[in-house]
């Protein structure tokens, strides 16, 4: 195992394990209001100052990377999934099957989800647990996740079916099944790592993004998405670059994520 | 006997007279020119104006349009709320609240040239009251079935006759803009200092200086003096801010917060804090029969026992001072201390005991169990509290409100809600429980809130269109309402509001939280600024305003 | 010829189809939506009763998401797009003033975000530095995670084209997936047999890399379209931009049946004539390949 994909698998099991070990780590549970130092700068008691309404910035990104360590994945497999069921299937069909799918895609790509997502909000009842609500966010978001790689999927496996190994195991009477699974999923691999690699901090965003419907995670449960929200006060950022960390966490992640993966890109390539 | 005028005309010589002349008009024109080369002011809409029509003016946006190119008959001085003349320069209301009659200035004209006359306030009533309308600035004259009449006597005398008392009559005159009958320019024809040069939508708004605006100063110059206003329609506050900051702003009105204060350390001559406004945020539980939610909690919300508790376990203060950063006030009751005339000075804020609350609780059956609240059916205390998402302070003021109530052992969710999807909870499906909502009061007359207090309305947000009052203080609500909307004796109408007051306070229907400060920003460039709590806040007098060069 | 015809009456056929049912579905949603029959004017406590119903009665014209559709092709078809109840125009005329900005943004956005991705990911393929490439997946990695409104932020902040926004935001998404197509295409057995044969890298990548990436190349890119429409939405809003972006969120704010339906129709168009486009280029280039 290379330098830099030992380090990314330390530096993830480092961040997994802080979050799980949050109970004992933080200072004070991400709820807890200091209402006398709000907005407070790193000190002794607050590693990350405090937010706003005085709650220690520090012990919200360990419980919030709970939240967004553990379902943006999930939810970035579930659309790498279907993408490749969607996408790859319909590209290796090929014919009227193709067309019939991308044109769905393309549709499902155009469409307003975000009303979608109202209606959603609005079948829940309104005093769900903010776990169930995170889960039905990433849920939600995983399964409209898929279209931008479905449609790539479809023309790369397009592409394979008419390539000369996979016409040449057709000709020798290899069986549609595990012609498709054997021969021209691994193919498309490169694809999949890259749709898995861009959805977790597109999700952990998007789950932010959907608290202004009511979804996403609820008050005061604390998540990557919402604390990057305090982003957005950027006028003020130069003055308070503790506000930065939940982000440089997050590319630390995605990174390592990207480290660990690259290894089954090249075995993949 | 010669006057001095005419000793002077006798002892100049002929060609010296000509030099006189050439040099009296010429500082003329100098002195007019400088006088009104106030240059340009910018300021930012945070929404696009949805129309530029004066009487269907229903939003902020095309509110601050109409006030900037709206010529009135009356004009509330934003600064010291009273009412003062317009294009009228005398006004009278009769005894029973029904007619008043307007004696109108003369050698006015409209924004075009088209000279304007008592047919022009005749032909604007009528659109205004046009049934058709349903503008807000329209039914705030409806207070009876029937017609309005109008009676032009003169080109510049003009009585209105409504079919019912209407309470606050003249001051209401203060949103009508006059339109003209005959201009073919139709509202874009105006009578105020400004009048819309430029559009482009989704961008900007340009006005330039009325060239046929009415008003002078002491010194006989013509108004404004500005030569014109920039309007950019930016919603985002942190772009505004940016903006502000790099000097592409002259004014922010309702300051965040947050600016306040960094601006206030930087440049603390360029914040404003106007005190306390009139508006006020507060909350309320769903107490409507008819909604989809459970019974037990219908029965909580329904008692006043129950909201007085809750009131009282809510820390105000901190609200005020952890949320606003100080900038804010503990509200009293419906009307912020800011509106003088009609806040009952009487009442006191509530203070802030959770162990007194808990109390109150348990005398009324409620009991503490492993830290949680039950009722005496054993049903724990949850309740969900929604409110706007995109609000910051509404958003930290629920998470507060979560925390303090969490201390008597009641498990609060907070849920934020796009805006429509709230309003569709709040007034069709009643699926809620309870809100925290705003309340912006551009009026300080009571009467522009009687679709709120009026059991029967639309607006009484916590439980609306009642056939009957379903409790005896609504009832009672309802009477004193009606008293003080038909009558036009202030004492009187003042001691029914004042009891109204006394009445919400005791019940608490509404929670009201905090009256916050009215906060903005004016550059250094902007000269005679005086921002004030009323709308518009810091362009109140933008005739008077000047900008000097950057 | 003739079948050449008849193909591309049938996808064009398609194409009208399905822009169609997006309308449809559009209209679907919005109408189902909670929000739908409300109006924030509502709220105003100087509105009477019969104002307050009139807002209603306004509303509940489009009470059936079919009868309105089909009479809004009927208009659409003689030119009327109908009126926006949000903004009191008619739709047609707020398409047509905002639509040139949108296009331009959209236009040097993904231009400059193709740029830098092609420049990236090729050099990332054809140097195979793992220093190189740790540094692209940094760079892409960070404006992955910044979210659309920091970045549309700071494009104010920093007085720069809300264009360049665009580019960043679409950036990262293009780079991976260019970037492994590329290493995957480096990879193949026959450019591992060129190259120890001592052919040029130029000649490599423009006679072997090339052709057999581009198709999926181009559906990549006809992809960055819809995500470049996507990020528009948050750049033209908080740069004060009058693009369709900035019509769409307030369209979706007040629920504006009419305009969103338009909205929708034009992205589907968009996206589909981006994505079809990308699929016959790409169906060429394969078939000269072959």
């Amino acid at each position: 195992m290379s330098f830099w994909r030992k380090l990314a698998c330390v530096v993830l099991a480092l961040v997994l394990g802080a979050s799980l070990a949050a109970n004992w780590l933080a200072p004070a549970g991400y709820a807890r209001q200091y209402r006398d130092a709000t907005n407070a700068p790193p000190s002794r008691t607050h590693w990350l100052g405090t937010d706003e309404i005085g709650r220690d910035r520090f012990a919200r990104v360990l419980y919030g990377t709970r939240i967004s360590l553990l379902l943006a994945p999930a939810a970035a497999l579930l659309s790498t999934l279907m993408a490749a069921l969607i996408g790859g299937l319909a590209g290796y069909l090929g014919g009227i099957w193709a067309r019939m799918a991308m044109a769905v895609t393309d549709l499902f790509m155009s469409l307003p989800w975000l009303f979608l997502l109202i209606t959603a909000r609005a079948l829940m009842p309104l005093n769900v647990s903010p776990l169930v609500s995170v889960f039905v966010t990433f849920l939600l978001l995983g399964l409209l996740g898929w279209t931008a790689a479905a449609r790539v999927l479809c023309t790369t496996a397009g592409s394979l079916r008419a390539s000369d190994f996979v016409r040449q195991a057709r000709a020798a009477g290899l069986p549609g099944r595990r012609l498709f699974w054997v021969h021209v999923v691994p193919n498309l691999k490169p694809v999949l790592y890259a749709q898995f690699w861009i959805s977790i901090p597109v999700f952990i965003l998007s789950e932010a993004n959907l608290g202004i419907l009511g979804l996403g995670v609820a008050e005061p449960m604390p998540s990557w998405g919402s604390l990057l929200r305090e982003l957005e006060g950027l006028v003020s950022l130069g003055e308070e670059p503790w506000k930065f960390v939940p982000l440089i966490l997050l590319v630390v992640v995605v990174t390592s994520f990207q480290f660990l993966l690259s290894r089954q890109e090249e075995l993949a390539a | 006997m010669k006057s001095h005028g005419e000793k002077l005309k006798q002892s100049i010589h002929p060609s010296g007279k000509a030099v006189a002349v050439a040099l009296f008009c010429l500082g003329s024109f100098l002195g007019h020119a400088l006088a009104q080369d106030g240059g340009e002011l910018r300021f930012c809409l945070h929404s696009e104006p949805k129309t530029f029509d004066p009487l269907k003016v229903d939003d902020d946006a095309s509110g601050a349009i109409r006030y900037l190119t709206g010529g009135v008959l009356v004009r509330v001085n934003r600064q010291t709320q009273e009412l003062e003349p317009g294009l009228a320069m005398s006004w009278k209301v009769s005894k029973d609240g029904r007619q008043i009659s307007f004696r109108l200035r003369s050698g006015v004209s409209f924004s075009d040239g088209t000279p304007f006359s008592a047919e022009d306030v005749a032909y604007t009533i009528q659109q205004l009251m046009d049934p058709a309308l349903h503008s807000s600035t329209g039914d705030s004259f409806r207070s009876g079935a029937g017609n309005v009449e109008t009676k032009v006597i003169s080109p510049t005398q003009i009585s209105i006759r409504f079919p019912a008392p209407v309470a606050g009559l003249d001051r209401l005159f203060d949103y009508v803009a006059i339109l003209s009958e005959r201009s073919p320019k139709r509202e874009m024809a105006v009578l105020g200092p400004f009048m819309v040069s430029d559009y482009k939508p989704g961008s900007t708004i340009l006005l330039k200086r009325n060239p046929y605006y009415w008003k002078t100063d002491e010194q006989g110059r013509k108004l404004p003096y500005l030569d014109s206003i920039r309007l950019d329609i930016q919603p985002n506050r942190d772009v505004e801010m940016l903006r502000f900051k790099r000097g592409e702003l002259d004014l922010i009105n309702s300051l965040d917060t947050e600016y306040f204060d960094k601006l206030a350390v930087t440049s603390p001559q360029l914040v404003h804090d106007a005190g306390a406004s009139l508006d006020s945020e507060q909350l309320w539980f769903n107490e409507v029969a008819r909604s989809p939610i459970p019974g037990y909690k219908k029965n909580w919300f329904r008692s006043a026992i129950f909201r007085r508790a809750i009131s009282e376990a809510i820390n105000r203060d901190d609200l005020s001072r952890v949320v606003f950063h100080g900038h804010a006030q503990p509200a009293v009751g419906p009307f912020s201390p800011a509106n003088k005339i009609w806040f009952n000075s009487k009442l006191k804020p509530q203070s802030y005991n959770p162990d007194e609350a808990l109390k109150e609780l348990q005398a009324d059956g409620f009991r503490m169990e492993n830290g949680a609240l039950k009722d005496k059916d054993g049903n724990e205390v949850v309740f969900s509290i929604i409110t706007n998402a995109g609000n910051k302070y509404r958003e930290r003021m629920a998470v507060l409100i979560q925390d303090d109530l969490q201390k008597i052992g009641i498990h609060v969710n907070v849920v934020t809600l796009d805006f429509p999807s709230l309003i569709e909870r709040m007034t069709q499906s009643f699926d809620y429980e309870a809100i925290i909502l705003g309340l912006t009061n551009v009026d300080l007359d009571p009467n522009g809130e009687m679709n709120v207090w009026l059991s029967s309305s639309e607006n009484h947000q916590w439980n609306p269109q009642q056939k009957a009052p379903e409790t005896t203080w609504e009832a009672e609500i309802d009477r004193l309402m009606r008293a003080q909307a038909s009558s036009s004796d202030l004492k009187k109408r003042k001691e029914a509001f004042d009891r109204v007051q006394e009445i919400v306070v005791e019940q608490e229907p509404f929670i009201f939280l905090i009256n916050k400060n009215a906060l903005s920003a004016v550059s250094a460039a902007v000269h005679g600024a005086a921002p004030v709590i009323l709308l518009p806040q810091t362009f109140w007098n933008a005739e008077w305003l000047t900008v000097s060069e950057k | 010829m003739r079948s050449l015809r008849w193909k591309i009456a049938g996808h064009a056929l398609a194409l009208l189809a399905t822009v169609l049912l997006g309308g449809l579905f559009s209209a679907t949603l919005v109408r189902l939506a909670p929000g739908f029959d409300v109006d924030e004017r509502e709220l105003d406590p100087h509105l009477n009763a019969t104002s307050v119903q009139a807002l209603h009665d306004a509303r509940h014209q489009d009470e059936s998401v079919l009868r309105f559709y089909f009479s809004y092709m009927k208009r659409a078809a003689h030119g009327d797009l109908g009126t926006s109840l949000a903004l009191g125009q008619p739709v047609r005329t707020l398409l047509r003033d905002r639509a040139p900005l949108t296009l331009r943004l959209l236009a040097v956005g993904l231009g400059l975000a193709w740029m830098l991705t092609l420049t990236l990911a090729l050099s990332a393929a054809w140097l195979r530095l793992s220093v190189y490439d740790t540094l692209t997946t940094v760079v892409s990695g960070t404006f992955l995670c910044l979210p659309a409104a920091v970045l549309a932020l700071l494009s104010v902040l920093w007085n720069v084209p809300g264009s360049l926004a665009i580019a960043l935001i679409v950036f990262p998404h293009t780079y991976r997936y260019a970037r492994n197509l590329l290493v995957k295409a480096y990879s193949r057995p026959h450019i591992i047999t060129a190259r120890a044969k001592g052919l040029g890298e130029a000649r490599i990548l423009f006679w072997h890399v090339v052709p057999v990436v581009t198709p999926q190349l181009l559906a990549v890119a006809g992809v960055s379209v819809s995500l470049a429409v996507g990020a528009a939405i948050p750049v033209e809003a908080l740069c004060g931009l009058a693009g369709i972006g900035q019509l769409a969120w307030q369209a979706a704010l007040a629920r504006d049946l009419s305009l969103l339906v338009n909205i929708t129709i034009l992205v589907t168009l968009v996206t589909l004539l981006a994505n079809s486009g990308a699929d016959v280029i790409g169906h060429v280039i394969r078939g000269q390949e072959a």
